[in-house]
């Protein structure tokens, strides 16, 4: 029965060479923790991606209950925290992932930069790695303001702050992010929802793209 | 793959008729232990993602995520603190070639220089070898960078003042006294149709911590301020003494 739907589907859309390009790959020795314990730093950058898949689905959990407005930010996060089955727990989730992500892709650049995996010819995979990096610093920084209590509003005023001291572009930038020149509120918190639900996971999505499609173009690098 | 002239199509479609079968690949020949992806090494990964998984609930259970107190723009005194992961670029800017005039060293001079050499890393480091004792300067630059980052990091954890800072934070619950007198003439004197059955506001303003004694209290109930009329309160002087000695010792802790 799977069988025939499936030989339905790919009659009409030839999808055998799709699924055969994501399912076969080699996993060569080296990095196959089966063989060699010493081989589990590979799995960084899986785990990476792993708690970024449960940040994107509590994410969109937590998004069911918060409401990005200066009265009701606070109220709805509490609510969520105190009242809603579970709430505790898809909120303590995507929390702790936050720094879980930062920890593992960390290490993942280390692991990367220590192998010397940068080299020719993953250059530009490095490159868009880094930047995810960049994009992962900005959702924790944008996340963080969110709850709209006493610690995200303060250490919001300070990142902004700090924002303001770049040359020429810094208080044109300062305004971008907090929607006026001097108010952080209403405006900033919107601005910084929509950065954080939107703009920032899009860049993300694209750049994880790009980086599994370079992996799996080029191959795993070979042992040291 | 058959290209050109007797190629044939489903339909109108550009999907050839001609099917490709849906075999895995052979791994045989590979050096070494190859396996294969799917499914045996994805089985694998997810093995170790459960095990992660697990500790990742323990912690979320353990550990409740933090919610302090909703925000006070006009708390001037709140010590600010970035979360665990930017607390060494917090503490850099402390120090004094990259605060007040420098604090363009702090912000953008060093974190760009660091970031930028981290982008740019194939090109700074482009010889061939992989190993890290074959490229000391690579290797001994990043565990400096690393060295400061932990350095910064717990310096300004333990410069924190962490006791302090729970405080600061802290989610204020006043406990009303329901029994007490002056709450029974709150109840009396319809204050609470207005002011809420915690006193926390309704269509009037909140009286916790209003910061009035007990005489100026006596005076407004009696003689209305700003949209509250005059005459609200209709009971003896005693009472009066109640309600406002009870709405005066509300304090925000």
């Amino acid at each position: 029965m799977l069988q025939k739907m499936y030989d339905w589907v790919d009659e009409r859309l030839d999808i055998t060479p799709m699924w055969r390009d994501i399912a076969d790959h080699e996993v060569p020795e080296h990095v196959n923790p089966a063989h060699h314990f010493s081989a589990f730093v590979y799995c960084f950058g899986g785990l990476t991606f792993f708690i970024t898949v449960i940040q994107i689905l509590s994410g969109m959990f937590l998004s069911m209950y918060y409401v990005p407005d200066i009265i009701n930010a606070y109220e709805s996060v509490y609510y969520l925290q105190n009242e809603v089955a579970f709430g505790v727990i898809v909120r303590g989730m995507h929390h702790w992932g936050a720094s879980l992500v930062i920890v593992m892709m960390f290490l993942h650049t280390l692991r990367v930069f220590f192998q010397g995996a940068y080299k020719k010819p993953r250059e530009l995979n490095w490159v868009v790695g880094v930047m995810i990096f960049g994009v992962m610093l900005g959702l924790g920084f944008t996340g963080y303001l969110l709850p709209w209590d006493m610690k995200a509003l303060f250490a919001t005023k300070v990142g902004l702050e700090i924002a303001q001291t770049v040359p020429v572009i810094g208080p044109a930038l300062k305004t971008l992010l907090a929607g006026d020149a001097t108010i952080i509120g209403a405006q900033t918190l919107t601005r910084f929802f929509a950065i954080h639900v939107f703009f920032l996971p899009g860049a993300l999505l694209g750049l994880m793209g790009a980086h599994f499609i370079m992996i799996r173009k080029q191959g795993i690098s070979g042992p040291l | 793959m058959h290209r050109g002239k007797g190629m044939k199509f489903v339909g109108d479609s550009r999907i050839p008729a001609e099917r490709k079968p849906n075999i895995p690949k052979d791994y045989s020949e590979y050096p070494g232990k190859t396996e294969a992806f799917w499914p045996n090494f994805l089985l694998k990964e997810w093995m170790v993602g459960s095990v992660f998984l697990i500790g990742y609930l323990i912690l979320t259970v353990v550990h409740e995520s933090p919610l302090e107190r909703k925000a006070d723009p006009t708390d001037a005194s709140y010590i600010p603190l970035p979360d665990w992961y930017f607390l060494f670029l917090y503490q850099l800017l402390k120090y004094k070639y990259a605060a007040g005039d420098y604090t363009l060293i702090g912000t953008m001079v060093m974190p760009g220089l660091a970031f930028g050499a981290l982008l740019l890393a194939p090109w700074l480091d482009r010889g061939p070898e992989r190993r890290p004792v074959k490229r000391p300067v690579a290797t001994g630059l990043m565990l400096l960078a690393l060295a400061s980052v932990i350095y910064l990091t717990w310096e300004s954890v333990v410069n924190h003042d962490w006791e302090k800072a729970e405080q600061q934070g802290k989610i204020v619950e006043v406990e009303i006294d329901k029994e007490a007198p002056g709450y029974k003439v709150y109840q009396k004197q319809t204050c609470i149709g207005c002011h809420g059955g915690n006193l926390s506001g309704g269509s009037g303003p909140s009286l916790i911590g209003t910061g009035l004694s007990a005489e100026e209290i006596a005076n407004i109930a009696k003689n209305g301020t700003g949209a509250m009329p005059a005459d609200q309160f209709k009971g003896t002087p005693e009472e009066l003494k109640q309600l406002s000695e009870f709405i005066a010792g509300l304090e925000k802790k």
